[in-house]
């Protein structure tokens, strides 16, 4: 009896124990060893040399770097708000039963399946100035066509556009979701109240969204820190590196030019900001939960 | 259901979703004509003559269908895999006692807060130690790794009544029988948003083949397609390429309408992590 017990309390370990294994040789390990490279100056293929806090205090000093954080930013001030805001106004548009609003509702989900190389090349000849199809309708009343792609001015807010069209299902769907979950009594007692479309918007439909919000702004944030094809495909990170997002120069410092412990810095210093996202939401949606 | 939407909100929405589509009729426009008349002006795609000469050329011995079988085999694989794990590794926690239980799974749990950045480096630094770069196990398996899918299926696990493994187990069966015979069929559903879930990130994903798979052999679709896409300027024409890309969406759009509910529940699921 005893024997048998003692095996079936390890027995557990046989149904975890395959995900585990591939859990630590492919995630927790490599985020370790990434942590250690990242104070080494190693190349792609093999060998370290310990330099400390030798990478970290390049990247300090280095205006390239600067300037792709600066980017990353700005791409993701750009992208947030306005996703958050038009997917918002969209599932309160949306948020019906009837055939139209399931009919819409798929096809602003529709860009979401495709991936980023199909997304790129379909507005790579929207926005390309001899061919696009915002050129032909620039040209059709008599405008100049515009250089989205290679004015340094004009690229940043091109990626912009290219993923809000891309990206803008998931956070419709939350807030579609969101809305299903709001008690409808709550709504009965306003229009006892008297209250009007307005009112009631502001008063019981955006205060119950305010979890929905938190997690959408943060997961969109989290992923446009990440933000990499579109920019490498559309812009290459040019003119001058105008539109070079952080996580295209840490692809271009491995891959071009195979400075390995140089590029997993600049990759642990975005993790860290990435995960002061994360804390952030948990720690506004335990306190959105409070109240 | 309740507000109702007023007609100018109607107009709004309408206007939007022709932004929306309007990218994707003009790709399948542009696939439709001629490569000759494109280049002299890209406006003749609104008009006739239309052709489906580009198709022809895909169908006609191009890499395209060598990286669709590809993906189809590495996402497959990937799915498959998954699902697997995650069956397992979720009945396991939702069900077992065993030693340091809650620790390893707020230890799996954690590992939802690792962005594929901070990884990816070390990574490919591995998988050439061990040589696995342009193969089938070396796109397949960091695909494996995530803890979604075992968060999600341990909440499902937990979600099912008691009363039924406890029945099996007094019928004198094991743990695995109970575990297959009786569990598994009651999770289908959730198999289906895992396995679709999984299914469109991994046909979908560009940074991993991108760096691992640098033959043009062993491309993915989507990798295929960005390397076409940067030597343009060399190769067939605006039509040939944007044939490639509607060509290359057809798969995923055949997936995303037959399986549109379970990819919607997919996508909110694993945002509500």
């Amino acid at each position: 009896m005893s024997a048998a017990t003692a095996r079936g309390r390890w027995a557990g370990f046989a149904f975890v124990g395959p995900f585990l294994f591939f859990y630590v040789t492919l995630l927790i390990y490599p985020l370790f060893r990434g942590i250690l490279i990242s104070f080494q100056r190693a190349d792609l293929f093999g060998g370290g040399r310990w330099v400390g806090i030798g990478n970290y205090s390049r990247l300090v000093a280095d205006p390239i770097f600067h300037q792709a954080l600066m980017n990353t930013f700005k791409l993701t001030l750009m992208i947030v708000p306005a996703l958050t805001l038009i997917a918002l106004a969209l599932a309160l548009a949306l948020n019906s039963s009837s055939r139209t609003a399931g009919l819409f509702r798929g096809l602003f989900f529709a860009p979401s399946v495709l991936s980023v190389t199909i997304v790129t090349l379909i507005w790579r000849f929207i926005l390309t100035p001899d061919a696009g199809l915002v050129a032909l309708g620039a040209r059709a009343v008599g405008a100049e066509p515009i250089p989205f792609l290679s004015d340094p001015n004009l690229t940043i807010p091109a990626l912009a556009i290219t993923t809000i069209w891309w990206s803008l299902g998931l956070p419709m769907m939350l807030f579609l979701a969101g809305l299903q979950q709001i008690p409808g009594d709550i709504y009965e007692a306003a229009a006892l109240d008297g209250a009007g479309r307005w009112t009631t918007l502001r008063r019981v439909t955006l205060p119950s969204l305010r979890r929905t919000v938190i997690l959408v702004i943060m997961l969109q944030t989290a992923a446009q820190l990440q933000l990499f094809g579109q920019a490498q495909l559309l812009t290459a990170g040019g003119p001058s590196g105008s539109s070079r997002p952080v996580v295209l120069l840490i692809y271009e410092i491995a891959f071009g030019r195979w400075e390995l412990g140089y590029a997993a810095s600049a990759a642990e210093v975005l993790f860290v900001l990435i995960l002061a996202v994360t804390f952030v939401q948990y720690w506004t949606a335990g306190r959105a939960e409070e109240r | 259901m309740r507000a109702r939407v007023s007609p100018l909100a109607w107009i709004a929405v309408a206007l939007g979703a022709a932004i929306v589509v309007a990218p994707l009729l003009w790709t399948v426009l542009l696939s439709l004509k001629a490569n000759s008349e494109l280049m002299r002006d890209s406006g003749t795609a609104f008009s006739a003559p239309y052709t489906l000469e580009n198709y022809h050329s895909i169908l006609n011995g191009n890499m395209v269908f060598r990286w669709l079988l590809n993906s189809v085999i590495v996402s497959t694989g990937t799915t498959l895999g998954v699902l697997a794990l995650c069956s397992l590794a979720g009945y396991g926690f939702a069900r077992l006692e065993f030693p340091f239980r809650r620790t390893l799974f707020v230890f799996v749990l954690l590992g939802l807060a690792i962005p594929e950045q901070a990884v990816i480096l070390p990574q490919h630094r591995l998988f050439a130690d061990l040589g696995l770069h342009n193969s089938y196990p070396g796109l397949i398996l960091p695909g494996l790794a995530g803890p979604f899918g075992v968060f999600f299926m341990t909440q499902y696990f937990r979600g099912i009544p008691r009363d039924l493994d406890e029945a099996a187990m007094l019928d004198g069966a094991s743990r695995l029988t109970t575990f297959w015979k009786v569990l598994l069929p009651l999770t289908m559903p959730a198999q289906a948003t895992l396995g679709v879930f999984t299914f469109l990130a991994s046909w979908n994903s560009y940074w991993w083949p991108l760096i691992s798979a640098t033959r043009g052999n062993m491309f993915t679709l989507t990798v295929g397609l960005a390397s076409a896409q940067m030597n343009y300027a060399q190769t067939s024409g605006l039509g040939f390429l944007m044939a490639q890309a509607v060509f290359a969406s057809i798969p995923i759009f055949i997936v995303y309408i037959l399986f549109q509910k379970h990819i919607v529940r997919a996508m909110s699921g694993a945002a509500v992590r």
